[in-house]
C-alpha cells in the first residue's frame, strides 16, 4: 500500500511588518537585520486570527480540493506551539469545523516548530496499518516573538493541513526518517508569554547538526543526492538558514525558491515546512521528486521524501488558493498596530 | 636565579565550542602541550591555570584540582593553583610558572589557561566581564569594557588625531593574520568597510573593533634552561618578565591614553632580559579592542605616543612591518576566552621562534613579546621570549 498526500491547503494571515518598522521602535539596524535573515517581512495574525481559526481555514481548503466525505477521516492531529488553550484542544474545533467529528480520533501536538511533520509521520502509520481510512495533519503557529527580542523581527503565523491517504495520492510518501536529542536550544515553560534561546546556540550544535543528520540519514537509506530531487524545502526560521543547508547539501536555487517562503512570510514555526511543502505542491507535476525536512527545537529533525504520482494531473488545485496567491493582496502594519493585534498592549486590569 | 624555558605548547581551536566542556579543553590543550614537549606525567611538579570566571560563566570553582584531576594527575598530588587576574589571568599564570622554576622550587611546570565564555547569555557574559572594573565607581554607574575602552578611544583621536580608519586597520589587520591561523576564531578577511559599517556598539566602537567572546583553552610546559635540550632542539627562553598594577578605575588615571601598566611591565621585562623594544621581532599585544592595540604598541615602545594609528595605517604592524604585531590574528581574529588568552599569545610567540608558524611565519624572529592586560589596564604582564 502507498500511503501519501491525497490533499493539502494552507493559509497566510494578509498583514505583514517589515523588519525595518520593527527596528525603529527598537533602536535596531532593520535593513541590517533583514539582510542578515534573509526576511523582507513576516506575516501578523488579525487580532480575530489564532492557531485554530488558522489550522481551520487551512483544513477547509484542504477539502475543498478533494471529494473525500469527512466522515471518512479517523484521525485529525495539530502541530503548534502556540495552541490557544493550554487545555483543550485545538483538533476537536478543527474536526468540527470540516465536520470530521466525532468518530475520530483527535490530538494536539508540540515539538516547536516540527509538531505539523510529527503529525504527518502519525497519520501516515495510522493510514498505513489500516487503522483509519484517511488522517488530517496540520501544522499551524501565530509563533510568539518577546518585544525587541531577535525573534520578533521572524515570529510569524500560517499554518497547512494535509490529508493523508492511499487511494487517489496527488503523492506518495516514500520515506520518512528523524534525528532527534535532547538539545535545549529554545523553550518556553507553561504561563511564560514568550520563548526563551539560547542565542548563537541555536545555530549549528541545533539547527544545523538536526536538519543535515536528518537530511544524510534520509539520502543514505534512499541511496540518493541533491540531483534526483526537483524540489527541496527545509525548516525556515529565516531565509539564511535553509539557504545555507541547501547549500551545504548541493541543492540550486531552483529546487529551493519555491518552497523557501520565510523572506516573505517570515518563521511560521510548525506552519513552516508543512508551507513550503504546499507552495512545492502548488506548482509540482507529475514525477516530481521532492525532498523536506523539518527541524523543531528540544531538537529534532523530520525527513520526508515525496514523490508527486500522476493523481495531480486530475487534482483540483484550484478549487482553493494557493500559497502565492494567498501571500498576495498584503496590508502592511505599523508597530503600533502591530503591537496591538499581537496582544502586546497591556490594559490596565489585564 | 634559574633560566626557564618553555618546552612545550598546545592550544585547542578558539571559538564557539558547543561539543566541549571546561575540562575537556583545559585537558586537550594540556595534553597537547604535555606530548608537544614529549614528558610523562609524572614528571610534572605542578599546574597553575589562568582563569577568569569559571564560578560565574560555568559554576565551577576549583578549577585547577578539576584540571589535574581530569588530566590524571590526581594520584601524583601535584601542587595545582588558579590564578586570577581578569584579562590578564593567562599572562599572570606564565609568570607564576616562570618564577616557580626560576625560584628552584619547581623543575617542570605546566601552565595553562582556559576559559567557557558561550554558555551564558550575551547579556550575562556582558555583566561577567565587567566584574574586572570597579564595581562601585564603574559598573554601577552602567559602564561596560567597551563603553571604557569607547572613551579611551575618543581622547585618543582627540589628543592625536587618530582617525576611524586606523581602528578599522587594526581589525583588518589582525583579520587577515587570522585568516592565515587554522586555529582562529575568524579565518576571514574585512575590509575597512566591514568595520566602519558594522553595528555601533559604543560610539566610536562598531562590533568589529571588540574582540569576540570565545571558548577556548591553551598551555605550555616549563623546564630549567639548562635542562631543556633533553625534550627538545628548540627550546624557548623566557628571558623577561614583567608584571605591573594601576588604579582600577579608569577615571582615576593620570592620562587615559596611556597605560601606565604596561609601560612598567614592559620597562620590567626589558630590564631583566636586557633588551629595549628595538631587539622584538614579533609581538602579542592584548588588542581586546582596536584603541587597546594602538594604546599597546605606544605604551611598549614600538612607537612614539599619538603615532600608533598612523603607523598601523602605514602597515608598519604586518607581517612584513617594522615590528609584526599579532601574527595569531590577535584577540580580535584568533579569538578571546579570557583565562586562555595570555597563553595563547605564549603558544603563538613559541611558534613564531620556533620558525614553524607557516604561512604567518616572520622572517627571521628572533625574539618576541606578549603582552597580557587586566580591565582597563589595572593589570599588565609583558613577557620577553628567544630562542634558546
Amino acid at each position: 500500500m502507498k500511503v501519501g498526500i491525497v490533499s493539502y491547503g494552507a493559509y497566510v494571515p494578509r498583514y505583514r511588518i517589515t523588519p525595518e518598522e520593527i527596528g525603529k521602535v527598537w533602536g535596531t539596524d532593520g535593513k541590517a537585520m533583514s539582510k542578515g535573515l534573509m526576511i523582507n517581512c513576516k506575516s501578523v495574525p488579525s487580532p480575530d486570527e489564532d492557531t485554530i481559526t488558522i489550522a481551520v481555514e487551512a483544513a477547509r481548503n484542504m477539502m475543498r480540493r478533494c471529494d473525500v466525505n469527512p466522515r471518512d477521516i479517523g484521525a485529525l492531529y495539530v502541530g503548534s506551539e502556540s495552541h490557544p488553550y493550554a487545555v483543550k484542544p485545538t483538533g476537536t474545533i478543527v474536526a468540527e469545523a470540516i465536520e470530521a467529528a466525532p468518530n475520530l480520533t483527535v490530538a494536539d501536538y508540540e515539538f516547536a516548530c516540527k509538531a505539523g511533520t510529527a503529525a504527518i509521520q502519525t497519520c501516515m502509520g495510522l493510514v498505513g496499518s489500516g487503522m483509519v481510512k484517511y488522517g488530517v495533519a496540520i501544522g499551524a503557529d501565530t509563533s510568539q516573538g518577546a518585544p525587541g527580542d531577535a525573534l520578533e523581527f521572524s515570529a510569524s503565523a500560517g499554518g497547512a493541513a494535509f490529508l493523508i491517504g492511499s487511494e487517489n495520492v496527488i503523492a506518495t510518501i516514500d520515506k520518512t526518517c528523524s534525528y532527534t536529542t535532547d538539545t535545549p536550544d529554545f523553550w518556553r515553560r507553561e504561563g511564560e508569554m514568550y520563548p526563551r534561546h539560547g542565542g548563537r546556540f541555536t545555530g549549528e550544535p541545533a539547527y544545523f547538526k538536526h536538519i543535515m543528520s536528518a537530511a544524510k540519514q534520509m539520502m543514505s537509506c534512499m541511496n540518493t543526492t541533491a540531483k534526483d530531487y526537483t524540489y527541496a524545502v527545509f525548516h525556515q526560521p529565516n531565509g539564511k538558514f535553509p539557504s545555507r543547508v541547501a547549500k551545504q547539501l548541493g541543492f540550486a536555487d531552483p529546487q529551493v525558491l519555491p518552497g523557501l517562503l520565510a523572506p516573505t512570510i517570515g518563521n511560521t514555526y510548525s506552519g513552516a515546512v508543512p508551507l513550503g511543502l504546499s507552495a512545492i505542491l502548488d506548482e509540482a507535476k507529475p514525477g516530481d521528486r521532492i525532498f523536506a525536512v523539518a527541524y523543531g527545537s528540544g531538537a529534532g529533525s523530520d525527513a520526508f521524501d515525496i514523490t508527486v504520482t500522476d493523481e495531480m494531473a486530475r487534482f483540483h488545485r484550484e478549487k482553493a488558493p494557493t500559497v502565492k496567491e494567498l501571500n498576495s493582496n498584503l496590508k502592511f502594519l505599523d508597530y503600533a498596530t502591530y503591537a496591538k493585534f499581537r496582544g502586546k498592549i497591556l490594559l490596565g486590569g489585564d | 636565579m634559574r633560566r626557564v624555558a618553555i618546552i612545550g605548547v598546545g592550544a585547542t581551536e578558539f571559538g564557539e565550542l558547543w561539543d566541549s566542556s571546561f575540562r575537556d579543553i583545559g585537558i586537550e590543550a594540556g595534553l597537547a602541550a604535555v606530548a608537544d614537549a614529549k614528558i610523562n606525567a609524572d614528571q610534572i611538579d605542578a599546574l597553575y591555570v589562568g582563569n577568569m570566571s569559571a564560578g560565574r560563566f560555568i559554576e565551577q570553582e576549583h578549577i585547577a584540582a578539576l584540571i589535574a584531576d581530569y588530566s590524571g594527575l590526581a594520584r601524583d598530588h601535584i601542587a595545582a593553583t588558579r590564578v586570577e587576574a581578569a584579562g590578564a589571568s593567562g599572562g599572570l599564570a606564565l609568570r607564576q610558572g616562570f618564577l616557580a622554576v626560576a625560584s628552584g622550587l619547581h623543575d617542570i611546570v605546566v601552565v595553562g589557561g582556559a576559559e567557557k565564555m558561550l554558555d551564558v547569555s550575551d547579556v550575562e557574559s556582558s555583566i561577567i566581564q565587567s566584574a574586572a572594573l570597579d564595581q562601585e565607581w564603574e559598573t554601577v554607574l552602567g559602564a561596560t569594557y567597551p563603553a571604557l575602552y569607547a572613551l579611551i578611544a575618543k581622547r585618543h583621536m582627540h589628543e592625536y588625531g587618530t582617525t576611524r580608519e586606523q581602528l578599522a586597520d587594526v581589525a583588518v589587520k589582525n583579520h587577515r593574520h587570522g585568516s592565515l591561523n587554522p586555529k582562529a576564531q575568524f579565518r576571514r578577511e574585512i575590509t575597512r568597510e566591514t568595520v566602519m559599517g558594522s553595528p555601533m556598539v559604543a560610539s566610536p566602537l562598531r562590533m568589529f573593533d571588540c574582540a569576540p567572546s570565545s571558548d577556548g583553552a591553551a598551555a605550555v610546559v616549563l623546564c630549567p634552561l639548562d635542562e631543556a635540550r633533553k625534550f627538545t632542539d628548540v627550546p624557548i627562553e623566557i628571558i623577561g618578565s614583567g608584571q605591573a598594577s594601576d588604579t582600577l578605575s579608569l577615571h582615576h588615571r593620570r592620562d587615559i591614553c596611556t597605560m601606565e601598566a604596561t609601560k612598567a611591565a614592559a620597562q620590567r621585562a626589558f630590564k631583566m632580559a636586557g633588551l629595549t623594544h628595538k631587539d622584538v621581532d614579533v609581538a602579542e599585544v592584548h588588542d581586546n579592542f582596536t584603541i587597546s592595540e594602538i594604546l599597546a604598541i605606544e605604551d611598549l615602545g614600538f612607537f612614539a605616543k599619538g603615532q600608533g594609528g598612523k603607523a598601523t595605517e602605514a602597515g608598519l604592524t604586518g607581517l612584513e612591518g617594522e615590528i609584526a604585531v599579532n601574527t595569531s590574528g590577535g584577540l580580535k581574529a584568533r579569538g578571546d576566552p579570557i583565562g586562555a588568552t595570555g597563553l595563547a599569545q605564549a603558544v603563538e610567540i613559541v611558534t613564531q621562534l620556533r620558525g614553524k608558524a607557516e604561512k604567518r611565519q616572520v622572517k627571521d624572529a628572533n625574539v618576541g613579546l606578549t603582552h597580557n592586560v587586566g580591565g582597563t589596564g589595572a593589570t599588565a604582564v609583558v613577557h620577553l621570549f628567544r630562542r634558546g
